[in-house]
């Protein structure tokens, strides 16, 4: 076989798999499409009412989720005023965002209730175990780890910076990264929240 | 500190990835049985380069190849370079004949099967064509490690499994072109100085990946950070570790392999002597 025919064949067989891989998580998203990459909304936590709360709970609008915690400096504060102005500009009145934080140690229920009606009512607060936080984490391909705690007893906690969006049938949808700009999150919260 | 047997607890189980290993290490224990004897290096090259792929995808080290850049590359290392490396370097195709069953070893001769295997080996002769192997070799480095594309493979579990499932076949598939002795079968049989030159030439592109990734002053891999690190450490030095990864240990193995061409050239020289 010739160099140029093989140069060819490997030229057609890396662009078919790019074309291939290009096309998963749907078209047409300004931020990052995720279709058929994660699985449905599905998690077993309690909110920040001490209640209960599961995905049934959020079924019939799009939610939005973030691993957090409320002592982060920097990653949580900026992602809830992204996401904050993000709904509302795309005017999706029904959309719920769900804060669950992944430091239950620290954040019980009433601190968590605090920190999420600083910036939307829109913001639901919750967590679980870490056992639990880790297999919610697992299911969408995230993480969280503790650093040791310094002489105050304070410790950094490593999470994820994305935010999650589901459909309102629970489906993921898309990934918001803090690349994103507010009004590409706004421009897919919309198309997600008609359907 | 995690015990032990936790540690050996798969990540993510993966059937694919524990029936292939029992499989290969079955079949050889088998083929040991059968009296094929390879000696006691080959046997524990093997064995290690079984082993190490397994560890690396079916233990809790996999946690941390989902999470942090410098073990992935780590990963990848042992899954295209180090355990194909250490398999093909032990030739275990007449260990694994011999454990198979009789009936199987017949497969190609059968009438029905035939068209099927001459299929297979037309195919497989063609990606074992020297600039074809080393082309795949190095472009799926590249190719995964194109920051859209991992973005993808490390978000969908599916995707992931096909990334390191094609990492650790193109790696045997290479590895074995490059060790390929012994009596003559499928596998093109090239001279070591057509083996050393591809040695040579896979290096540069992987030097100037490696070196582009750990001297990037950009975050290339924001999946690290969209999805979380396994423990707080600054993101650049996560990818400065995995740039490095990529870069020298991966260019070294060119090196080990030409120097054992070399070596088996010269045993062989001796022999007729």
């Amino acid at each position: 076989m010739t160099n140029a025919k093989s140069r060819w064949i490997n030229a057609v067989f890396v662009s078919l798999l790019a074309v291939l891989l290009s096309a998963c998580g749907g078209s047409g998203y300004q931020t990052k499409g995720i279709e058929g990459l994660l699985p449905a909304l599905e998690f077993s936590l309690t909110s920040e009412t001490g209640q209960p709360i599961t995905q049934a709970d959020l079924r019939g609008s799009p939610t939005v989720v973030f691993f957090g915690f409320t002592n982060c400096p920097d990653v949580c504060p900026t992602a809830m005023a992204r996401i904050a102005a993000a709904v509302d500009a795309a005017q999706a009145n029904d959309l719920n965002v769900l804060f669950v934080s992944v430091d239950p140690a620290r954040d019980n229920p009433a601190r968590l209730m605090r920190y999420t009606n600083f910036f939307s009512d829109r913001v639901t607060g919750a967590t679980a175990s870490v056992e639990t936080l880790k297999e919610m984490t697992k299911r969408y391909r995230a993480t969280f780890g503790y650093d040791e705690p310094n002489e105050f007893g304070d410790y950094n906690v490593s999470h994820s910076s994305a935010m999650y969006v589901f459909d309102a049938a629970g489906q993921a949808r898309a990934l918001f990264r803090p690349s994103d700009s507010v009004a590409a999150m706004a421009s897919d919260l919309r198309r997600i929240n008609q359907g | 500190m995690m015990p032990i047997i936790e540690w050996l607890r798969p990540w993510e189980p993966s059937a694919p990835v524990f029936i292939a290993c029992v499989l290969a290490v079955g079949l050889y224990a088998a083929g040991l049985i059968r009296g094929a004897r390879p000696g006691f290096w080959p046997a524990l090259s093997y064995l290690l380069g079984v082993g190490l792929i397994y560890t690396v995808t079916q233990t809790q080290y996999d946690y941390f190849s989902q999470f942090l850049f410098a073990a992935h590359r780590l990963q990848h290392l042992a899954l295209h370079h180090l355990g194909p490396f250490l398999i093909a370097l032990s030739m275990p195709t007449a260990v694994l004949a011999a454990g198979l069953p009789k009936q199987v070893r017949q497969w190609p001769e059968q009438p029905l099967l035939r068209p099927i295997f001459s299929v297979l080996r037309v195919s497989y002769r063609i990606i074992q064509q020297p600039f074809i192997a080393g082309f795949l070799f190095v472009g799926l480095i590249y190719f995964w490690l194109t920051p859209a594309i991992h973005f993808d493979a490390m978000l969908s579990i599916d995707l992931y499994w096909f990334m390191n499932w094609t990492m650790a076949l193109d790696g045997l598939l290479f590895w074995w072109l490059i060790f390929e002795r012994g009596d003559q079968g499928v596998t093109p049989r090239l001279s070591p100085g057509r083996r050393i030159l591809m040695l040579a030439l896979i290096m540069p592109p992987q030097i100037a990946l490696g070196a582009y990734i750990a001297l990037s002053k950009q975050n290339l891999f924001e999946i690290y950070d969209v999805c979380g690190r396994a423990f707080p450490i600054d993101p650049m030095l996560d990818q400065q570790i995995g740039g490095l990864i990529t870069w020298i240990p991966a260019s070294m193995m060119s090196v080990v392999a030409a120097i054992i061409i070399l070596a088996f050239r010269l045993e062989q020289s001796n022999d007729k002597r």
